[in-house]
């Protein structure tokens, strides 16, 4: 029982780690490196807000979140891919862009740069049998949580047993071999951006919805944690949701921890820390895809 | 005509009469800046202002009085610090992001050693609270270049991981220091302060614009120095550019990119004095409020080299005051967002005026 309390807030913790790892396993497999998931996530959930808001329906929410994070990606890749720019410069261009931009329609929309009305959150399913399993029952009721599973599912057998996955990987390995097939390198690129955009939306969505409103800044470095986990997953959806988990679990520790007199400024390091471990030691030494973070240009082959 | 002797092979146009090379560097930040502008001023007009009049009242009181130049170059001193962090990191191939965190400390550290040693003469305390905030910047950066070199663990993630866990542990170490019911530490010493500049030029009057301003354009040059004219900027220049040539003639590249690491966080770390000894004289949490992130534009913009970074300094210092000015019509968010789209702008124009000009050669 008490490892059950533990367990439901872990799931719910890992949720958006889970999605934008999961678009980052795209992105990057695609070859190109996405730093910009936090801004990402932190659009999406202005939107999810936005969108619950003005329709007063929380999947309203969810498309809109969906649709944020795909134009910020689609910009992410327009630079990246099309202009062939510094891959990583560019994340961070868009984080801070969306850092702005964020707070700016908060103002003209909640007249407060520091956040939003309350907004409905996603309602739960009450499934036959699940619902009434002690302590996880409401957690496998909710519905981006077993989003999130299928996904993860969805994206390992995408990305490892279809054509499009194995032209995708292509794209991230030798961007050449799969242009001397007559395949559009930058196409393929565009579309594991835009898949991200999709994953870490509907992860800042979840956010918001948790959270019952946007706050400044609320992605709170998430978007890079994610981008941890996949490293330490090693750029498959299946590891970098097991490495989601391990982030989950900190997170939640911490949050077990709160008022057991540990000081509550040390606790907030946690799941930083953990990550920053995690990724210099529990892995060994991660080998990305081969051409990851490099533009391809035609002209050069 | 400029006396800029022209290359044999440039064909004969029109636009050679300018120097050739400044524009080719010039181009991509000026086109970037001039869109960042021009992309600001659809949003200034669709919150139904006039863009005009927003940016002619930003100039105005951001460069056309005494004191908003006082405010300029004040807003200017960190991102001078943190731009030349940056731009130290990028030189080596590597992204410092971490400055946030590192400036914020280095005013912590300065705020520390100012208040504990207050009855310390000035010539001690000072330059001990300037060295304070270098080494806690300076350690700050060292933690995610050490883990670079010896696991290749990826430095943007760390340094990012880093800004949380420094804000946390100010906040963790500070509480027990802060003044009752507030959030900031006790003064300084008087030996700690650095005199604002208005005490040399009365035209600066009210401005915080204070002696940091010519430590930072001394440290520029500094920079300059140790990244153009020493045996390791050699080192971390080659370093940058090709890294396994670096190796094999001889340069250690975690070695190198350890060291810059550490001395990029020393850089941001001093920019935490300029608020600390120059202006309020105590630490307050929150105070460095973007000032390291503002740093990477500060580096694009200033294309990694000491004087550009203090031009580009200049230029998002006189932003970001006369985005406080404008407050009352836009909303000063809009500077984050122009902040965001600079940085955007800024390495798309650069590839495109690359490819340019490859092919006017």
């Amino acid at each position: 029982m008490e490892l059950l309390l533990f367990v439901a807030p872990m799931l719910r913790i890992s949720v958006p780690y889970a999605l934008a790892a999961l678009g980052a396993t795209f992105s990057e497999r695609g070859g190109v490196i996405n730093i910009a998931l936090e801004g990402i996530m932190l659009n999406g959930a202005l939107a999810y807000v936005l969108g619950a808001w003005w329709s007063g329906d929380p999947w309203v929410g969810v498309v809109a979140s969906m649709g944020a994070g795909v134009a910020t990606a689609a910009l992410h890749a327009l630079v990246t891919v099309t202009f062939r720019a510094d891959q990583i410069t560019s994340g961070l261009g868009i984080n801070l862009l969306a850092a702005g931009l964020t707070k700016f329609v908060l103002t003209q929309v909640f007249d407060s740069s520091s956040n939003s009305e309350r907004v409905e959150g996603l309602p739960a399913w009450h499934l036959p049998f699940v619902a009434d399993w002690p302590g996880l029952g409401p957690v496998l009721g909710t519905p981006l949580v077993l989003i999130a599973f299928a996904l993860v599912f969805a994206g390992q057998w995408l990305l490892f047993r279809s054509v499009f996955g194995l032209r995708l990987r292509a794209m991230g390995e030798r961007p050449e071999a799969g242009a001397t097939l007559g395949l559009s390198v930058a196409g393929y690129r565009f579309s594991g951006v835009l898949i991200s955009g999709v994953l870490a939306g509907l992860a800042g969505a979840w956010l918001a919805s948790e959270q019952h409103s946007f706050t400044d800044g609320m992605t709170g470095g998430r978007g890079y944690i994610a981008l941890a986990a996949m490293i330490v997953g090693k750029w498959s959806p299946f590891g970098a949701a097991a490495a989601c988990l391990l982030f989950g679990a900190a997170e939640a520790l911490q949050i077990q921890l709160q008022g057991s007199g540990f000081p509550n400024e040390l606790l907030q390091m946690l799941p930083y820390l953990v990550t920053m471990l995690a990724l210099a030691g529990l892995i060994g030494r991660a080998t990305p895809p081969r051409a990851v973070g490099t533009p391809y240009d035609p002209e050069e082959h | 005509m400029s006396a800029a002797p022209a290359t044999p092979t440039a064909p004969a146009a029109p636009r050679e009469a300018l120097p050739r090379r400044a524009l080719v560097i010039a181009a991509a930040p000026l086109a970037a800046v001039l869109l960042a502008l021009l992309a600001g001023a659809v949003f200034i007009a669709a919150i139904g202002e006039n863009p005009f009049a927003v940016y002619a009242l930003m100039l105005g009181e951001s460069l056309g009085t005494g004191y908003g130049l006082g405010q300029t170059l004040f807003k200017a001193t960190p991102l001078i610090f943190t731009g030349l962090a940056v731009a130290l990191g990028f030189r080596a191939g590597l992204f410092n992001i971490g400055a946030e965190g590192q400036l914020y400390l280095g005013g912590f550290a300065a705020a520390l050693v100012g208040a504990t040693c207050a009855g310390w003469p000035a010539a001690l305390l000072l330059p001990a609270c300037v060295l304070a905030a270098a080494l806690a910047g300076g350690a700050w950066g060292a933690i995610p270049g050490a883990l670079k070199a010896r696991f290749g663990a990826h430095e943007v993630i760390n340094t990012i991981m880093l800004n949380f866990v420094a804000f946390a542990l100010v906040s963790f170490l500070g509480r027990p220091l802060f003044q009752p019911a507030s959030v900031r530490t006790a003064e300084i010493g008087a030996g700690a302060v650095l005199p604002r500049l208005s005490e040399f030029l009365p035209a600066l009057r009210g401005a915080p614009a204070n002696l940091s301003l010519l430590l930072a354009l001394g440290v520029a040059a500094l920079v300059f120095v140790l990244v153009f004219r020493t045996r390791f900027g050699y080192a971390l220049r080659a370093v940058g550019l090709n890294a396994p040539a670096a190796a094999f003639g001889g340069i250690s590249i975690g070695r190198t990119q350890a060291v810059t690491m550490a001395l990029s966080g020393a850089l941001a770390g001093l920019g935490g004095i300029n608020f600390v000894l120059g202006y309020k004289h105590f630490f307050e949490l929150g105070f460095s409020a973007g000032a390291g992130f503002l740093g990477i534009a500060v580096a694009l913009i200033g294309r990694n080299h000491p004087v550009g970074v203090v031009i580009a300094a200049l230029f998002f210092g006189a932003l970001s005051h006369g985005g406080l000015v404008i407050n009352q019509r836009v909303p000063r968010e809009l500077i984050d967002v122009l902040q965001g789209l600079v940085i955007l702008f800024a390495i798309s124009a650069q590839v495109v005026v690359e490819r340019v000009a490859r092919r006017m050669r």
